[in-house]
């Protein structure tokens, strides 16, 4: 019996790179820890075996000819946002169900370029629209901390599969947190990179002012070197930033000496209601920023005054911007058809009322809403103002510290159905993760510990300054040098 | 603020969204909470604020007007609900 499954990348990687595993045995290790335990978990929409197995063959050999890049051979899974040639990128909808990709997305040539192997796709929130990943039209991922529990979402299938530890790392996207809550929920690390600093050509878009794509893994030094990977300019994205990419993994062994922590008051209180940060969130948060002082860190209250505003604004930005990027969607080029349409009108309307789910078609009603005649000043324009404003806050706030620490969700994972009727309810689960997308800052969600009443996975969230995804890596690294929270792996999947 | 059934169907028709009238009720109460809580924006006085459209107030790049792919027209028709001779086949528009 091989443990491979709980190795970190890092690992994996030298002991492909020593010859020690061939990235054959690697890839048929990985899909057979799908085979026993996905159907528990539903976090892959498709399995591309002989796809990877091909992949690892090409791995092997180009190990064995010398000289291969660090990931080389290492396999991943891609949420199924990213287009994959030849193989189903569906978004979780009804609507791409039947779309076979005919291009790579930048960030996945990247990464086949750098040699890793793609297992499959994972499953995730329609169009990536949720907190729960209950919206997808492949059925809802379960937890695998608690099977009755969501993974979070919208990048729930990466988050849970990582975390049952049946793929060693995956990709996710972030909008309002998509990357970060997931990862907390499920007791993994995730980065959500400066917004442009992936490329976001063939990544469905959602929110184009908003979307960053990310790494998901056990540890911080993995994502570091996914990061080198999938990183850079490109110039399909015209929003994409043209900067040079650093070694995100040279910076890891730095200590923390003198590092200046910044604690936002806003995030950390709890009204009457019980509403805000749960006292289990909020007892390992506490603990974790300790372990930071312990280490040199030096703690420093901050204020952001306008984070009440984040999830309001964010409820009309991203809206507004899917309801354009989704006009895309009107069944003659691509993707779903209704059965005979009366004519061109009934063809646009009947095929995109019955293709996209409720919380889809509700985000579009509301950015139409807000961007039609008479309303845009009032709505849209408001909303980029107090982006400002956000944006702002943050900016005066890195003048004195280096990072920011806040909890990455309020609550712990909650059950299953218990959210989903009720819209308003999942949007402020977001209400942590949100402000840090508004104003295109990088954010790391990590393993901190578990929740003293359901013992499920708390994390730990670390924003910087725009660039500085090597300090937060640096700074998330050293944390788990000294605390095994990122080893911890849910029983039913050991 | 408060969402009207009639005014679902109007929006819907602008976002082209065939919705049967029994969801229309549902999405009314919805769009009128979600509105509700947009509405905390008016709360904030922002006189003078220039709007952000992106971090870095970054221009649009443009490029030089080179061909970079080949032509992969029949990859891209393949994957269309109904094509004929190379042109998307909808219902007739003109009688």
């Amino acid at each position: 019996m091989s443990y491979y499954y709980r190795k970190s990348v890092t690992e994996l990687s030298a002991l492909l790179q020593a010859g020690e595993v061939s990235s054959v045995a690697l890839t048929e290790h990985f899909l057979e820890r799908i085979k026993a335990h996905d159907e528990k978990l539903n976090s892959f929409i498709t399995v591309s075996e002989q796809d990877a197995l091909a992949q690892a063959e090409a791995a092997d050999e180009t190990l064995s000819a010398g000289g291969a890049p660090a990931l080389t051979g290492v396999p991943i899974a891609h949420k199924d946002i990213f287009c994959t040639r030849g193989i189903r990128t569906s978004c979780a909808s009804k609507m791409l169900d039947n779309f076979i990709s005919p291009y790579d997305a930048t960030v996945v040539s990247k990464m086949k370029k750098a040699g890793l192997v793609m297992l499959g796709k994972t499953n995730m929130d329609e169009f990536a629209m949720g907190s729960s990943n209950e919206t997808s039209y492949y059925g809802s991922v379960k937890n695998p901390w608690n099977l009755n529990a969501v993974p979070g979402g919208s990048s729930g299938g990466s988050a849970a599969s990582v975390a049952a530890r049946i793929t060693p790392a995956a990709t996710g996207t972030d909008t309002g947190g998509s990357i970060r809550q997931p990862a907390a929920l499920c007791g993994i690390t995730g980065l959500k990179p400066t917004y442009g600093r992936c490329s976001r050509f063939g990544m469905i878009a959602f929110a184009s002012s908003l979307d960053q794509a990310g790494p998901m893994a056990k540890t911080a030094s993995d994502c570091a070197l996914l990061l080198n990977a999938m990183a850079g300019f490109d110039t399909k994205d015209s929003t994409s930033i043209e900067q040079e990419v650093p070694d995100y993994a040279a910076d890891l062994a730095k200590p923390l000496q003198g590092l200046r922590i910044g604690l936002p008051g806003e995030y950390f209180v709890r009204d009457e209601q019980g509403k805000g940060m749960h006292e289990d969130v909020e007892a390992v948060v506490k603990a974790a920023l300790q372990q930071y002082k312990s280490m040199g860190a030096e703690l420093i209250d901050i204020s952001l005054p306008n984070s009440d505003l984040s999830v309001p604004a964010y409820y009309v930005v991203a809206p507004a911007e899917c309801s354009a990027n989704l006009s895309r969607l009107d069944g003659v080029r691509y993707g779903y058809r209704c059965d005979n349409p009366k004519d061109l009108n009934d063809l646009y309307t009947r095929s995109r009322g019955e293709a996209f789910g409720a919380e889809v078609q509700r985000r579009i009603m509301i950015g139409t809403y807000a961007l039609s005649s008479g309303y845009y000043d009032a709505y849209y324009r408001k909303a980029q103002q107090i982006r400002q404003l956000i944006s702002d806050d943050f900016r005066q706030a890195f003048n004195h510290v280096d990072v920011i620490m806040a909890p990455v969700t309020p609550e712990t994972a909650f059950t299953i159905g218990e959210k989903s009727a009720d819209p308003i309810s999942m949007y402020l689960s977001d209400i942590y993760t949100i402000a840090v997308n508004l104003a295109g800052l990088p954010a790391l969600s990590l393993p901190a510990g578990f929740a003293s009443s359901n013992k499920m996975p708390v994390g730990l969230q670390i924003i910087g300054n725009h660039f500085s995804e090597a300090k937060l890596l640096n700074v998330a690294h050293q944390y788990q040098q000294q605390t095994d929270w990122h080893l911890q792996c849910p029983q039913e999947f050991e | 603020m408060s969402i009207e059934v009639d005014e679902v169907r109007k929006i819907a028709r602008l976002a082209c969204l065939n919705i049967e009238q029994p969801a229309l009720e549902g999405y009314a109460r919805d769009l009128s909470r979600i509105l509700q809580l947009v509405a905390q924006m008016n709360a904030v006085d922002t006189e003078g604020v220039t709007p952000m459209s992106h971090p870095f107030e970054a221009n649009q790049r443009l490029r030089e007007d080179v061909v970079t792919d080949t032509d992969r027209r029949n990859a891209f028709m393949a994957i269309a609900p109904a094509t004929a001779d190379g042109l998307y086949l909808v219902p007739r528009v003109i009688e």
